[in-house]
């Protein structure tokens, strides 16, 4: 045995060490792949919290050609009231600049126009009636009073910082290993590395342990550009997200070696990581609710692996759940990791 | 005779088909330990799928084969050790450095010498942080070259180690290759090369269509063909108006074939038949548009064996 220098020894010189050296680097050396998987999240949570930012309701533009109308209606704070020839309120209607056009007949009833399908239009005719009435005299018969509650955790941004975190976990394990795998088998790396005494296992672990690194980024930034930008809260223990986000990841990576375990061409596996993919982007409710889905699929949409880690970080990080309220989607998790891993291993083709 | 033990690799009756092409066909290998055993061949006669099954990355349908007096299956993790391997047409990761791509084959291997050292012998030490992408294929050739060194193998399988290199590239391989020769490592190597199997191979097996057509040292190859040297003349009009027959029967002539209009004999008088050649065309009135000689090599083994060159194809 040959004695060996300080620099290359013991743990670095280790088979698996190395292997996931080569990930990391292969990895970090791709400035784009760097991009897509840790910045671009928190540039679209920037882009969407910003655009549906809350706080106090807006203000909405009406017209009317009602001189009475218009003083009826400028008593309402919420309302910006502009006076204006019946065509020009039209126009300002259709082409979205007002949310409502109010106009008065010979009689005195007012008819107010405005798009029933638009939430705008539909609030613009409450308060607008609601000012016009109040001048014509009305009382309200009930006496009430507000009190705001503006709590974190309720508002649009929160439901979709956990939503991109997972979209984030599924979409970096299954391109990133499908790609590189894909890669590796076109080049014949891994037909090369099959006439070294590698052990296989430490091949395929190499992936699991350098997601599992990439992953502290890939949860930590959105997470904490949330938590830092728009106050979105974690309420779980901190344990419990590591847990939740680790087990995602290798479910994820599992289904990324399925994806990879046979494809010989990048298009080919293009193709069927979007075809596993585009359908959970649609249906597990990153963006919106996964409820608006008719009841129907309901119980299929429960059962895709990026529903379920979505629904464990929005119960961990907005109600506080805990592993054993979050036990169904922890189960489904483990159930794909256990399925998609022993295919994989039974299918991978390694030349 | 040599005992079992400087038996470096024995392959015996070796049968190995591809759903209905024929591959490998009956093949008998024996390489002894030490010697540099060379396998040429056109392309698609069998050499790689030959040399894989050897490598035990291929599963033959029938035969045996015995490496360092082990076998594929029951020992192959120990196998796997004291193997060399270059494959044909590996690209290795072009995101790494020289250096990086070493220490990872380093790190299976159980001995053998450090990086940096291997990195020296096949003379990269300069390219040694520089990234794979970065590298000419020369450069890559000599990197993956240092791959199959890297656990000290006993035995070093090379599959075509200088396909696609510019003459000097291939020329600095070959060196390489002879001293490894010199320190007395076995090597098995594939080539469609001639000058390449003639340079390095201490024996050599000629292959055609699956089969093993000829064996021997490069110099009994040659002299097996009968003749020292090689006439090739084509005359004008595609050769219309030759007596093929009058120039067969020139004394000294051997194997007469007309291909494509090129005329092409073998001879051991060189000196004699040349001057009768230009005599009997003059006599015929045919005039001479082309005239090469040269010494046998082992192409000319080749063609005299099947009628085809080795590029052909």
């Amino acid at each position: 045995m040959n004695s060996r220098p300080a620099t290359f020894s013991g743990v670095l010189a280790h088979p698996l060490t190395q292997l996931t050296l080569v990930r990391i680097r292969e990895f970090t050396r791709e400035p784009e792949a760097v991009f897509w998987a840790i910045f671009f999240p928190i540039l679209l949570a920037a882009g969407l919290g910003i655009a549906f930012r809350g706080g106090p309701g807006e203000i909405l533009s009406v017209t009317t050609s009602s001189p009475t109308l218009a003083q009826a209606m400028r008593a309402e704070p919420g309302l910006d009231v502009m006076e204006t020839t019946r065509d020009a309120g039209l126009e300002a209607l259709r082409n979205g600049r007002a949310a409502l056009y109010a106009e008065q007949d010979g009689g005195g009833s007012a008819l107010y126009r405005f798009d029933d399908t638009n939430p705008d239009g539909r609030m613009a005719r409450l308060l607008a009636d609601r000012a016009v009435q109040r001048a014509a005299g009305r009382t309200d018969p009930v006496p009430a009073a507000d009190r705001l509650v503006r709590e974190p955790g309720s508002r649009y941004i929160d439901f979709l910082v956990p939503g991109l975190v997972g979209l984030g976990i599924m979409s970096n394990a299954i391109w990133g290993l499908g790609f590189s795998i894909v890669d590796a088998r076109r080049r014949k790396l891994t037909k090369r590395l099959m006439a070294t005494p590698m052990p296989r296992t430490y091949y395929l672990l190499s992936y699991l342990l350098w997601r599992m690194i990439v992953l502290i980024a890939e949860v930590g930034i959105p997470v904490g550009f949330g938590a830092l930008a728009f106050g979105v809260p974690v309420r779980g223990h901190l344990i419990d997200l590591v847990v939740i986000c680790v087990l995602a990841s290798l479910s994820f990576s599992a289904l990324g070696l399925l994806i990879a375990s046979r494809a010989r061409t990048i298009e080919g596996a293009s193709g069927l990581m979007n075809l596993v993919q585009v359908p959970m982007w649609i249906l597990s409710g990153v963006f919106f609710s996964a409820r608006r889905f008719p009841d129907a699929v309901q119980p299929v949409i429960h059962l895709l692996p990026l529903t379920a880690i979505i629904d464990a970080l929005r119960g961990h990080m907005l109600q506080g759940a805990g592993l054993v309220q979050l036990a169904p989607q922890l189960a489904t998790l483990t159930g794909w990791l256990v399925v998609c891993f022993a295919l994989a291993l039974k299918l991978f083709r390694w030349r | 005779m040599i005992g079992p033990a400087a038996v470096a690799l024995r392959v015996r009756d070796l049968h190995k088909a591809f759903k209905d092409v024929v591959a490998v066909d009956g093949i008998e290998l024996e390489v002894r330990s030490g010697e540099c055993f060379g396998l040429l061949g056109p392309n698609g006669a069998g050499k790689t799928t030959t040399i894989e099954i050897c490598e035990g990355l291929t599963a033959p349908d029938s035969g045996d084969v015995e490496v360092l007096g082990l076998r594929w299956g029951t020992d192959t993790s120990a196998l796997r050790h004291r193997l060399g391997i270059q494959l044909q047409e590996t690209q290795l990761s072009d995101k790494l450095t020289v250096l990086e791509t070493l220490q990872l084959f380093r790190s299976f291997y159980g001995q053998g010498p450090q990086a940096e050292e291997v990195i020296a012998r096949v003379q990269l030490d300069e390219k040694r942080d520089a990234r794979v992408v970065g590298l000419s294929g020369g450069q890559k050739q000599r990197l993956a070259l240092a791959c199959a060194l890297v656990g000290e193998p006993d035995l070093l399988f090379l599959d075509e180690p200088t396909t696609g290199l510019d003459p000097q590239a291939r020329r600095q391989l070959w060196e390489l290759i002879e001293e490894f020769k010199r320190a007395g490592r076995t090597i098995v190597l594939t080539t469609h090369y001639m000058e390449e199997a003639e340079r390095l191979s201490d024996r050599i097996a000629i292959m055609d269509r699956g089969k093993v057509i000829a064996r021997g040292t490069p110099a009994e190859l040659i002299s097996s063909i009968g003749a020292d040297h090689l006439i090739e003349f084509s005359v004008e009009d595609g050769g219309e108006l030759l007596d093929l027959e009058a120039v067969r029967r020139i004394e000294g002539v051997r194997d007469l074939r007309s291909v494509n209009g090129v005329v092409r004999l073998q001879t051991l008088e060189l000196h004699r038949v040349v001057p009768a050649l230009l005599e009997e065309l003059s006599r015929q009135v045919v005039r001479l548009t082309e005239l090469r000689t040269h010494s046998a090599t082992l192409e000319d083994v080749f063609v005299s064996l099947t009628g085809r060159h080795l590029r052909d194809e």
